[in-house]
């Protein structure tokens, strides 16, 4: 998956951002629309879209879009 | 593994008391407007019932055990078993069951003991009803489950106070030659105690002054130590990786393809976990009922009532295979296939 597909669907699951709003080096939670609930909906997406579990630590250390992106299995 | 089979033992009968004083997820202004529609949209529970001070868990379960009984037409001399699982007892001791015993009139060759278990607690439950029916000459038994959860969680809590409703529900059960048989696949992993817990009030922390301090542990949640505290994140990961090989292990070991299911009814934890683990598992939206959105988790009460609640009608007249699922403190999970056929389902009893 490309990192431009990644974005879209990260976008998708914000309420708030349009497509094209963010960029591989957004600090998501700097975002206005930013609440803990959307961790549990990013390790959610990540557990059925992309088949990859993603633990509370390895969230915690991502900062940027890019660095969620990094998780995805190569 | 904890993988085996029950023989000769039929659910009959399903009840479920909460009480009538309902609070809405609308009016819950520790969070902005934006937060709480963020929080509804994924958590599915918009409104969530709250016992009134002093109302216990056995007294919804002795109601809907009162009208269950009543339904199926049972008399209380015939029932030698009962079991209440629950982690909101009346006292810290003696132990509930014992009390329902005697409230219900169930005669003193009955046996009755309770187990401290939470969200896995009906399943569990299930299992040990029906293997001490299955091993002794006891003919009819009673499960009762649930809690009022509503008494240990902090308003200021964003984690945990919106998430849970009260609630008690009863299962009858009756050991009886005709019956299919009914799998169980239980698991547990203590090394994830603190995911969910009450630091104080029990013998390693008894309650003391610093019980009582509200402390601010993150943004948006202030709670004292005698609350309950629950890791969002690690339940997640927990239930989702844990959960589907638990059932698609039972479902080998029954020899049973999901697609033969009529329901798969999962604990009521939150409407996005909830449906990533049925995503995971892939199982058919339409055979998951869900009372999230009316009661909120409803603890070993979630899986009784969201059949009394959703789905009565069907299992009241026809023969079904049902998946059941719970999972959560402890940590602890499990699941049973079983089937019913024309289960007395009572009517929601609201107090």
């Amino acid at each position: 998956m490309t990192i431009e597909e990644f974005i879209s669907r990260i976008e998708s699951v914000f309420e708030d951002e349009q497509p094209g709003s963010l960029q591989p080096d957004t600090e998501f939670r700097n975002l206005e629309s930013w609440s803990s609930m959307y961790a549990l909906i990013i390790v959610a997406l990540f557990e059925t879209d992309f088949k990859t579990t993603v633990t509370g630590d390895q969230l915690r250390k991502c900062n940027t879009v890019q660095d969620l992106y990094q998780l995805l299995p190569k | 593994m904890a993988l085996f089979t029950v023989n000769n033992i039929a659910l009959r009968g399903l009840a479920a008391a909460v009480p009538l004083q309902t609070e809405s997820n609308r009016n819950y202004d520790w969070i902005t407007e934006k937060e709480r529609n963020l929080l509804i949209k994924t958590t599915g529970v918009e409104n969530r019932r709250k016992a009134p001070d002093g109302v216990c868990t056995s007294d919804y379960c002795l109601e809907a055990a009162k009208k269950l009984l009543q339904d199926l037409n049972w008399k209380a001399d015939e029932i030698e078993l009962l079991i209440f699982v629950s982690q909101s007892p009346d006292y810290y001791l003696p132990a509930t069951a014992i009390i329902l015993q005697d409230k219900l009139g169930l005669p003193q060759t009955s046996l009755a003991f309770d187990i401290c278990l939470g969200c896995s607690g009906f399943v569990y439950g299930l299992s040990v009803v029906a293997n001490m029916l299955s091993n002794s000459g006891i003919k009819k038994a009673l499960l009762l489950t649930g809690d009022v959860s509503t008494v240990s969680v902090s308003y200021q809590d964003k984690s945990t106070y919106p998430l849970f409703g009260d609630g008690g529900a009863v299962a009858a059960l009756e050991r009886t030659e005709d019956a299919s048989p009914i799998y169980f696949n239980l698991q547990s992993d203590g090394s994830g105690y603190e995911s969910i817990i009450i630091q104080d009030g029990g013998c390693r922390n008894p309650i003391n002054a610093a019980s009582e301090t509200m402390e601010e542990t993150e943004k948006g949640v202030i709670r004292r130590r005698r609350d309950l505290t629950l890791n969002g994140m690690d339940v997640f990961n927990f239930s989702v990786t844990r959960v589907p090989p638990n059932v698609n292990e039972l479902l080998n070991y029954a020899g049973v393809n999901k697609t033969e299911l009529d329901f798969f009814v999962m604990h009521q934890a939150n409407l996005l976990l909830n449906e990533t683990v049925r995503k995971v598992i892939g199982i058919d939206a339409a055979k998951v009922p869900y009372s999230l959105k009316g009661f909120g988790n409803t603890s070993s009460a979630s899986i009784p009532l969201t059949i009394v609640t959703q789905i009565a009608e069907t299992l009241q007249t026809t023969k079904k295979k049902l998946l059941l699922c719970g999972f959560g403190v402890g940590l602890s999970w499990g699941s049973v296939i079983l089937e019913t056929e024309n289960l007395v389902v009572s009517d929601l009893i609201e107090i």
